[in-house]
């Protein structure tokens, strides 16, 4: 059994009147896939903010390799929605960004970044600017600045939301295939669950707002998911039982949701 | 060949409205008789444009001084107000009112008055073409920080970069398309601002200059000396396309604009 890097015990977050967490408890362990499902607006992303320090817990605890998690440095590298790169740096200057932030000089970190370009599908391309890829491209080039970072984990939010549905399998496979040869520690936020099935070890499904954990899945696939019809079956199937937990207590929760 | 061929696509239609234009005032002020001393024609504002070459390039000088010193000034003064104000709310919330007052100010009743306060020399000049240009330049670069985009914002944050090490690396940056815009903008007010405090008292330049044809009866001599503005105005607003296009060199390859 590895050890439990990222612990989240009871957290809660009101904004206001408005409650957003009512008592989250979840947990990821060391080089494992995990990812947090739930309806729009459930207050996904607000966990995020707590996580990167964007905001501060009203109740709970969360805890970092045992250490309770608090300061500037989160030791999380965040990818948000959207690339959010920045459309004036080169994409070699974007994927450095994370590197000269934490004090690395421009250099130091271009070398360090340079190997990296090929496994991502970037060579040729540092150069350019973000305007000329395509969104895929983009994606790839945004993980690539997330993941060279070297923090103890990786927080993804709707990484491929806003691309189109062809990219973002084709994006989901990559990641998978990537996944599996470097081991990082992941935290996905997403509402697709073929998405969080295909690519998580655990999914933890939330309520709708006030957010709580309604179930835990484990999805015991096979590695590397590459759609081979067996997997294919029992995915459905685990995506029937997130689909039933989402939308039965969706309508339990009923017309003020 | 194709390059060359848009070119002609995107400007012909301009030049072919000026042209126009330029044709019907010539035949107008040929044809209906009016007297050159009401309504020159503009092959006569030309001549004498010609003629008086050297007095108009003369005044002209001053005039470019007085816009360039002025709009530097107040570029310089709007940039670094507009850091102070982004970093402290309170200092925005006592100065923007200001601002915005001093743009109510009429310059016609302003322009005098200041000449009257510092004289005859370049000051009142500077003071007066800043005092048209700081606004526009303040607003743009107080709202271009403000676009940065959220997620950068956030990005950033994750990554423990410090309140002034996020402006540096992403709102200063997003705030370039708006600097421009607000250049843009600002360049074609700071010579109108420069020749209107002239005409409220200078030794020389073009504001004088035009003061000086209208009183001797020589609408052609004010026409050319309009022509001569004009023509610095359009100068300068080259210039500002292409500094936006040496300094922000993506900008081309965006086809659609930024949301």
């Amino acid at each position: 059994m590895s050890a439990v890097r990222l612990q989240l015990e009871d957290v809660r977050k009101s904004f206001g009147q408005t409650e957003v967490l009512d008592g989250v408890s979840l947990h990821v362990q060391e080089g494992e896939f995990v990812s947090i499902l739930g309806p729009s607006g459930a207050g996904k992303s607000t966990i995020f903010r707590l996580l990167t320090g964007a905001e501060r817990a009203d109740g709970g605890a969360i805890h970092m390799n045992g250490a309770p998690l608090e300061g500037r440095n989160r030791n999380m590298a965040f990818m948000p929605q959207r690339d959010a790169l920045m459309p004036w740096r080169s994409i070699l200057d974007n994927v450095t960004l994370g590197l000269e932030v934490q004090g690395m000089t421009r250099k130091a970190a271009r070398a360090k970044v340079t190997p990296l370009l090929a496994e991502f599908g970037l060579a040729g391309f540092e150069n350019h600017y973000p305007a000329q890829l395509s969104g895929g491209m983009r994606q790839r080039a945004a993980l690539l600045r997330t993941v060279v970072q070297e923090r103890n984990m990786l927080l993804l939010d709707e990484p491929f939301g806003a691309l189109d549905a062809l990219t973002r399998t084709s994006m989901q496979r990559w990641l998978e295939v990537m996944w599996k040869r470097h081991r990082w520690t992941a935290l996905l936020i997403t509402h697709d669950v073929r998405e969080a099935v295909f690519l998580s070890d655990r999914i933890y499904v939330l309520s709708a707002r006030p957010a709580r954990v309604l179930h835990e899945f484990h999805v015991p696939l096979p590695r590397p998911r590459d759609g081979s019809a067996r997997g294919l079956q029992e995915a459905s199937a685990i995506e029937a039982a997130v689909l039933d937990t989402l939308l039965i207590r969706e309508q339990a929760g009923g017309p003020h949701s | 060949m194709s390059e060359k061929a848009s070119f002609m696509a995107r400007t012909g239609p301009a030049a072919l409205a000026i042209a126009g234009l330029l044709l019907a005032w010539q035949l107008y002020a040929d044809l209906s008789g009016i007297s050159a001393t009401t309504l020159p024609s503009p092959t006569r504002v030309a001549q004498q444009a010609w003629i008086q070459r050297q007095a108009l390039f003369d005044n002209a000088v001053p005039t470019v001084r007085a816009t360039v010193l002025g709009f530097g000034c107040s570029l310089t003064t709007a940039f670094l107000l507009s850091i102070l104000m982004d970093f402290s709310r309170p200092l925005r919330r006592a100065l923007f009112p200001v601002f915005i007052v001093s743009q109510t100010l009429p310059l016609v009743a302003i322009a005098p008055l200041v000449v009257l306060w510092f004289g005859f020399g370049l000051v009142p000049k500077i003071m007066l073409v800043a005092l048209v240009t700081f606004f526009p330049m303040l607003v743009a670069l107080v709202q271009g920080y403000e676009a940065t985009e959220k997620e950068i914002v956030q990005l950033l944050h994750s990554m423990g970069a410090s309140r002034w090490r996020t402006f540096w690396l992403a709102r200063l940056p997003s705030a370039l398309p708006f600097f421009f815009a607000g250049l843009r903008i600002s360049i074609t007010y700071a010579v109108v601002g420069a020749i209107f405090a002239e005409y409220a008292g200078a030794a020389k330049g073009l504001g004088i200059y035009i003061l000086n044809a209208k009183n001797n009866f020589r609408p052609d001599l004010v026409l050319a000396a309009v022509g001569v503005s004009a023509t610095l105005t359009l100068v300068l607003f080259g210039i500002t396309v292409l500094v936006q296009r040496l300094a922000m060199p993506w900008l081309r390859f965006e086809q659609e604009p930024s949301r």
